[in-house]
């Protein structure tokens, strides 16, 4: 053939090309790496951020706090309670002679309250707490460490069972088509139109307010968006001839869904992965903005952004809270941005 | 030359984005000539065509293009808007998107009417009726208030045409005019605008790829290859005496018959035998009825067919007439009335069965589009592998490799079975046309198919591609003794490959038979008309 030469340059599927033309995109790519970080830094935020000590040398004994509660009779104290590693006492018995301890960057947890601080709570920054306290006397650092990796973790999980849960769906509507169609359609027409801030406040009321339900409820509407751009995706593959050719081979519909259809399909889902993440930060930041997200004491931006709004002269609250929102859901977004521009097909041959 | 040049274009040049795809051609048009410019796609025809009157979006043109002694590439938009529809009209190759859906054709004749000739709104009306009259489309009063879909494909060029004909310009431009229609319809729209030719006196510049055409309409012919114009001159030298080699190629791309003639022993058991075949879609009926039950089209009005062992039937007809779904119930892929037999085996019994898996091995297809036919996200090796993973499941991944190598070699994609593993791992959007197509016919070879079904395998490619491919599937034929039941709307290509033809028209075999017969001696007043717009 007279393109044999063709044949020496190297290739490259679909998706390679797609991730090249991502890179391309600068903004985009430094937004991936720089969130990537941030999610796996904050996936160690007890290395980071924590008010016991990593490791403690005391008396020739080497103790891990970290992972294992000691008494506080253990370091010379009085009573058998766990130890206040903040409490001045511990810390001098902690370091005193050849004893050494090694502390987090900031040593504080997110629901560490400094009952020692020099200065009445809310505290501005100070050398003690870089970012200053809340309220409660809590570290504000730590709490938006923790309060983070709980909202991307929470991002998370929310986009992966609605896009697990939107593709099936969306797959079966569109690979069957005319009545599992017209069903499906009919149903989500109904379950759409289900009021959603209604539910998430009466089952907030009914039952105790967990992590889990919040998912759970969010998941049951944040699929439907996702099953139309699929199902419509497999309405228009389904009819392609390599299709059809997979049918005349003999393959069975499963086979036909999943070699040959869904790798197809997955572009929207793909693009809409950053947007769709970014959407349930925001939900879940204005859920406990609200008061109906998490159960009190998990650490949250949006239980932040409320006392920001409580004690406005407390400004490094609302402040850092916002900083690290804005952060998270432009990075979000710049991704986004490169990833639509990656997989657009007109621009696919570039 | 006595006649005034009337178009006369030096050294085009056309790029995108820095890269030079017209490297600076010459022609010229009297008033009143035809020129026809051929060439394959990716040529530049079109693109040297339109870029005159800047119709090319993100084109940088440069050259001179003098229309009456005014550079038409110097000229400012505003001016050039004035020449657009005016002096120079352009009819497009397909009129459902070049024609505006929300506006009947009487109104977008009437705007150029009152745009460009400056007649008041009664006027037009009256002047558009002409027109489309003269354009011989029937009760013009009426088709006037008809939107373009509720056009056949024929009208709605007639339409175009007459909207471009409203300014009466000098010079039309036809970008592949007929190339969305049908055949026996070509031949009419080509004579349509030769007569209109001659009654204006305008010129007109065709851009085809259609050899046929060109020898049937123009006066001269200028021939591009890859951005150059490689040869020009009046139609009867070009085609008596071709100088270059690219020329020649093309005229000696007609597709020529090679085929092996088998004698089939009057007891062999046919491959494929239909009788009373009939398909059917369900279609919505109109308004409340609709919400009950379903309507019917009927695709296939009872068909009998018979296709013997190592032989081809050719399915002839245009679109629309069921020559397709015949191609979709033979793989099974459809539901059907009447019998429908592989190799002695019911279809519809070896599904009830549950059998119809082996059934699929002996029958594989071929489809038009060598774009979708692909899927876009499998490697080569997935693609043609995959009949193996179905129906061999037994062979080793190191077994199947070598199978797809050896079916790669067989339609020529790879020269030498020993170096084709550096193939395997490339996907579709690498290879050119022909030769998605020659892996389409290695993916249906593979599992050792005993009838293929061809759905118009070569109408995408181009002429000198189509050739090949089309020996390829004579030279399979020969060497494997397949059948092939080929479904095409081309005459040349029933010509080279068929045995036996069968005419459809509307669902219906009008004609069947051994192919000389059919095609020499056509009884059916359709298939005459279908042979003669071939010649």
């Amino acid at each position: 053939m007279s393109n044999s030469t063709e044949a020496a340059a190297p290739s490259r599927s679909p998706g390679a090309r797609a991730w090249r033309r991502f890179k391309r995109n600068r903004l985009g790519y430094w937004s991936l790496l720089i969130f990537f970080v941030l999610v796996v830094g904050s996936l160690f935020a007890e290395l980071l951020s924590n008010d016991r000590p990593l490791i403690v040398r005391y008396e020739g004994n080497t103790y891990f706090p970290l992972v294992k509660d000691y008494a506080e009779t253990v370091f010379g104290g009085d009573f058998a309670t766990p130890a206040d590693y903040l409490d001045p006492f511990i810390r001098e018995q902690i370091t005193r002679g050849d004893n050494w301890a090694l502390y987090a960057p900031n040593p504080y947890g997110a629901q560490t309250i400094n009952y020692f601080a020099k200065a009445p709570n809310p505290s501005a920054p100070t050398w003690d707490n870089w970012l200053g306290t809340d309220d409660r006397g809590r570290d504000l650092l730590a709490q938006l460490i923790y309060g983070f990796r709980v909202s991307v973790l929470f991002a998370l999980a929310l986009t992966a069972i609605g896009v697990v849960l939107g593709v099936i769906t969306g797959a079966i509507q569109g690979f069957f088509g005319g009545k599992t169609d017209l069903a499906f359609q009919r149903f989500i027409e109904i379950w759409g139109s289900m009021p959603e801030l209604y539910l998430l406040i009466i089952f907030s009321a009914v039952f105790s307010p967990s992590v889990g339900l919040l998912l759970i409820l969010l998941s049951l509407f944040g699929w439907m968006g996702l099953s139309d751009y699929v199902r419509a995706e497999f309405l228009r593959n389904r009819q392609l001839d390599y299709v059809r050719a997979a049918r005349a081979m003999g393959l069975s519909n499963a086979q036909i869904i999943w070699r040959h259809i869904l790798p197809n399909s997955l572009t929207p889902v793909v693009t809409f992965l950053p947007f769709r993440m970014s959407a349930a930060i925001l939900a879940l930041t204005s859920l406990d903005f609200l008061g109906l997200g998490v159960p009190p004491g998990t650490p949250s931006l949006g239980e932040l952004l409320n006392q920001g709004k409580g004690s406005i002269d407390a400004w490094w609250i609302s402040l850092s809270t916002f900083a690290v929102l804005v952060i998270t859901l432009l990075l979000l977004t710049f991704m986004g941005d490169a990833l639509r521009d990656a997989l657009d097909p007109r621009k696919a041959d570039q | 030359m006595t006649a005034p040049m009337l178009l006369e274009v030096s050294d085009l040049r056309v790029a995108f984005g820095g890269q030079e795809v017209v490297h600076g051609i010459n022609f010229s048009i009297q008033a009143g000539e035809k020129l026809a410019l051929v060439g394959e796609s990716g040529s530049g025809k079109t693109v040297s065509a339109l870029s005159l009157l800047r119709l090319v979006h993100n084109a940088e043109v440069s050259g001179r293009a003098l229309l009456l002694g005014r550079d038409l590439l110097a000229l400012s938009e505003h001016q050039l808007r004035g020449v657009r529809g005016d002096e120079v009209a352009v009819v497009f190759q397909e009129p459902m998107s070049a024609l505006n859906p929300l506006y009947t054709v009487g109104d977008q004749i009437r705007e150029v009417l009152q745009l460009k000739k400056g007649l008041t709104p009664r006027q037009a009306v009256a002047a558009s009726h002409e027109l489309l009259a003269s354009t011989g489309i029937p009760e013009p009063a009426r088709r006037a208030n008809a939107f373009p879909h509720q056009l056949s494909g024929g009208q709605r060029q007639r339409a175009m045409i007459a909207m471009a004909l409203a300014s009466a310009p000098k010079l039309l431009l036809a970008d592949e005019p007929t190339t969305a229609l049908d055949v026996t319809l070509r031949v009419q729209i080509l004579d349509l605008l030769a007569d209109l030719q001659r009654q204006h006196g305008m010129a007109v510049l065709l851009i085809t790829h259609d050899l046929n055409l060109v020898r049937r309409f123009a006066d001269r012919v200028a021939v591009m290859e890859r951005g150059h114009l490689v040869e020009q001159g009046g139609v009867g030298d070009v085609f008596a005496a071709p100088q270059h080699p690219y020329t020649r190629k093309l005229l000696a791309s007609k597709p020529e018959r090679d085929v092996a003639e088998p004698v089939v022993p009057a007891d062999a058991a046919p491959v494929l035998k239909s009788q009373r075949l009939r398909v059917s879609y369900p279609v919505r009926l109109p308004g409340f009825k609709g919400w009950f039950r379903k309507g019917e089209f009927v695709a296939v009005k009872g068909a009998d067919m018979v296709v013997a062992p190592g032989q081809t039937l050719g399915v002839i007809g245009e679109s629309g007439s069921g020559k397709s779904t015949l191609a979709l119930a033979a793989l099974g892929l459809m539901p059907h009335q009447g019998s429908l037999q592989i190799d002695g085996t019911d279809w519809a019994q070896a599904k009830k069965a549950g059998r119809d898996r082996a059934l699929r091995q002996r029958i594989q297809v071929v489809f038009q589009d060598p774009f979708s036919s692909l899927s876009p996200r499998m490697t080569i090796e997935q693609i043609v592998g995959e009949g193996l993973q179905v129906h061999q499941p037994a062979l080793s991944v190191a077994q199947r490799r070598e199978r797809v190598v050896t079916a790669l070699a067989d339609v020529g994609l790879v020269d030498d079975p020993g170096r084709g593993g550096d193939w395997l791992q490339r996907y579709p959007h690498e290879f050119s046309g022909g030769q998605r197509q020659r892996l389409a016919i290695a993916r249906a070879l593979i599992v050792d198919p005993q009838l293929l079904v061809l759905d118009e395998p070569t109408s995408a490619l181009d002429v000198t591609v189509q050739k090949q491919v089309l020996s390829l599937l004579q030279r399979l034929q020969r060497e494997r003794g397949l059948s092939y039941l080929l479904i095409t709307h081309d005459v040349d290509v029933i010509h080279a490959m068929a045995h036996e033809v069968m005419v459809m028209k509307d669902g219906e075999v009008v004609e069947s038979g051994p192919v000389e017969r059919v095609l020499q001696a056509p009884e059916h007043p359709y298939t005459r008309a279908l042979v003669q717009a071939a010649v």
